[in-house]
């Protein structure tokens, strides 16, 4: 019975999912979907009983070239009340130029990582949170709340094993410059259960638990386990991307991000509470996977999707 | 891209555990500490490829691509493999040589290769063959065990009775399995106490071990935690394992919880091989490379080699002319 306890008694009541689809998701597909689409999909999330949808990113179109609607993006979109529709800023232009868009929350994304960091937006750790500390002012003076991220959490694609440490520290500083909340990334999904407490066991330290979220890739299928060693942590927030959209960009062929159905289905066979209700979530899923012409990645909608 | 696959595999491997010997729910087992948990520091995969495997791929494969699958596997450092299926061929074609691959099979010292048998027949004719284990396959569903194998689950126990009599006569050791432990595709949610009283049945008889399986891999680490507590009142844990399936995703996070609980030793796919009858294009097994990838992530020991078994499972793919189910196979670059 103890062991039960320990199984069961330490998960939360209730979780709150952040959908990243439209964003990290759609950011890591190959096929450029139109504006329409992406609008199309943002307002069927919004009637699936989400309450944080990421909407969009204002970096430069010339490295993401699916984010360059942006604009158009987040005037189109129907802004439910009561849900959230957060962008991407990675630097003050882009927050300028969110604001100017309409959005009223914005997020930032740091990384673990030396390598990753200086690869991925061509400067160090500590210059990218030089960037953001600009954001920060500017996104407080405008009462704009602000998401942290923290990427290569549980590894990186160039470093290798990435320090609990490190992860920490990273957490803290953002932590420290007024994110409400930071979600701690295992971009390339190659974490499992152990590397995930230990990483988080290193940053509850540091950072309340109830300000943190995971963001766990599916690329080598843990992602579900990962996550929910972290509810048994105290973490209540869980990204996630409709369809499982979103590939690996380091692992060709690969998939990416947790799909949202599968993680709200274990949610709710846990007795958590999530707002979300699966057959519309579903419906969103299968709408922008036809849009693009591809498989779901998730696996209860294969499921349900066919013949018994 | 090498040296991102090389930083991969050194980022994959924890740097040494912290191993204590803790009480775990059964002093016979030793269990390390990770986080809050207790996991074991060894778990016994079961690899059921050829056999569930192979039993839900649509396309009959060759008794000579079987034979090789099994020697392969025997390579990898497995010790049981599940190599064949003593059942009708009316009923099940793809197992139709279960004799010729029982005795074609170089069977390696350090490995078991248990085979089903459904009932005396087919038992006499897999010990005929040259087994020398048995599996018997009991359902906690009534209306499965009626359209599965076309009885009540009681019937089935007195089948499975005489075989446990003969098998104990021919010290053959015979391991249980109990299907929809966490869900079946005709009645639904199945209470924990039905699944118990299965299992407890099936120990008492003489099973050795009793696999819970969740057949069409609806359950979820609640409702795996609930079935575990009930079983485990009845059943010790070192008897138990866990076959989940992973049709919703859900596989490695039931797994997961059933190690926190005690079990350990987990049934496998390789390449996650074996649809769900019951769910057309879906998933079934839970591939064994994503297992292993998990286990050893945590520092838990199997003595299996995880490039070898990504290496069958691209041999089988080819043969059967499909995708791996193994997203680790799929992250490593499998050519397919």
């Amino acid at each position: 019975i103890f062991i039960l306890f320990l199984v069961l008694k330490r998960l939360p009541d209730r979780v709150k999912i952040v959908e990243v689809g439209p964003r990290d998701g759609l950011q890591n597909e190959k096929t450029i979907v139109p504006a329409e689409t992406k609008i199309r999909l943002i307002d069927m999330l919004s009637d699936s009983g989400l309450s944080v949808i990421e909407a969009t990113s204002f970096v430069s179109p010339k490295w993401v070239p699916q984010m360059a609607d942006q604009m158009e993006v987040m005037k189109g979109i129907r802004r439910k009340p009561g849900v959230s529709y957060p962008v991407l800023t990675p630097n003050l232009k882009g927050f300028q130029a969110a604001v100017e868009a309409g959005a009223s929350e914005v997020a930032i994304f740091g990384a673990a990582s030396e390598l990753f960091s200086k690869k991925n937006i061509n400067c160090s750790v500590e210059e990218s949170l030089q960037r953001f500390e600009q954001v920060m002012v500017a996104a407080k003076a405008a009462g704009v709340p602000v998401r942290g991220y923290v990427s290569c959490v549980l590894g990186c694609p160039y470093e290798g094993k990435v320090a609990p440490a490190k992860v920490a520290k990273v957490a803290k500083r953002l932590y420290s410059m007024g994110c409400y909340e930071i979600s701690l990334g295992d971009t390339i999904g190659v974490g499992t259960p152990g590397g995930m407490s230990e990483m988080l066991e290193a940053v509850s330290k540091v950072v309340p638990v109830g300000a943190l979220a995971v963001h766990c890739h599916d690329t080598y299928g843990q992602a579900l386990a990962n996550i929910l060693v972290a509810l048994q942590m105290g973490v209540s927030v869980v990204d996630s991307s409709v369809g499982g959209l979103g590939g690996c960009p380091y692992a060709q062929g690969a998939s990416g991000n947790v799909a949202t159905e599968d993680v709200v289905y274990m949610l709710h066979g846990l007795g958590i509470q999530t707002g979300v209700d699966l057959p519309k979530l579903m419906d969103a899923g299968a709408f922008i996977c036809h849009s693009l012409n591809r498989r779901t990645s998730s696996k209860v909608s294969q499921a349900t999707h066919c013949k018994l | 891209m090498q040296n991102v696959k090389d930083s991969l595999l050194h980022c994959h491997r924890l740097d040494k555990p912290i191993f204590r010997r803790g009480s775990g729910n059964d002093p016979l087992i030793s269990f390390q500490s990770l986080g809050a948990h207790e996991y074991p520091e060894f778990v016994k995969i079961v690899e059921v490829g050829p056999r569930d495997g192979l039993q839900n791929e649509k396309e009959i494969v060759p008794t000579e691509v079987k034979v090789q699958l099994i020697d392969r596997l025997s390579d990898t450092g497995l010790s049981v493999i599940e190599a064949t299926s003593f059942v009708s061929s009316k009923w099940v074609p793809q197992m139709a040589d279960h004799t010729e691959v029982l005795q074609g099979i170089r069977k390696s010292p350090n490995v078991r290769y248990p085979v089903l048998t459904p009932n005396m027949h087919g038992f006499q004719n897999a010990l005929a063959a040259g087994a020398t284990e048995v599996a018997v396959f009991g359902s906690a569903s009534e209306t499965f065990s009626r359209k599965n194998i076309n009885c009540s689950i009681d019937e089935s126990m007195l089948r499975f009775e005489e075989v446990l009599n003969a098998a104990k006569d021919q010290q053959i050791p015979v391991r249980g399995y109990v299907s929809c432990a966490l869900g079946c595709p005709h009645e639904g949610p199945i209470d924990p106490s039905k699944v118990t009283e299965v299992a407890k049945r099936l120990y008492e008889m003489g099973c050795y071990e009793v696999s819970l399986g969740d057949t069409v891999g609806v359950g979820t680490p609640g409702s795996m935690a609930a079935m575990l507590r009930s079983v485990t009142r009845e059943v010790p844990c070192r008897a138990l394992a866990v076959h989940c399936h992973d049709t919703y995703g859900q596989a490695l996070a039931n797994i997961l919880t059933a190690l926190q609980m005690g079990v350990c030793v987990v049934d496998s796919a390789v390449a996650g091989l074996g649809g769900c009858p019951y769910a057309q294009g879906s998933s079934g097994n839970v591939s064994t490379e994503d297992v292993l990838y998990m286990l050893h992530g945590m520092g838990i020991q199997t003595g299996v080699d995880l490039s070898k078994m990504i290496a069958v499972g691209d041999f089988i793919c080819h043969s059967l002319n499909r995708k791996t189910n193994s997203r680790v196979a799929q992250a490593r670059g499998s050519q397919l």
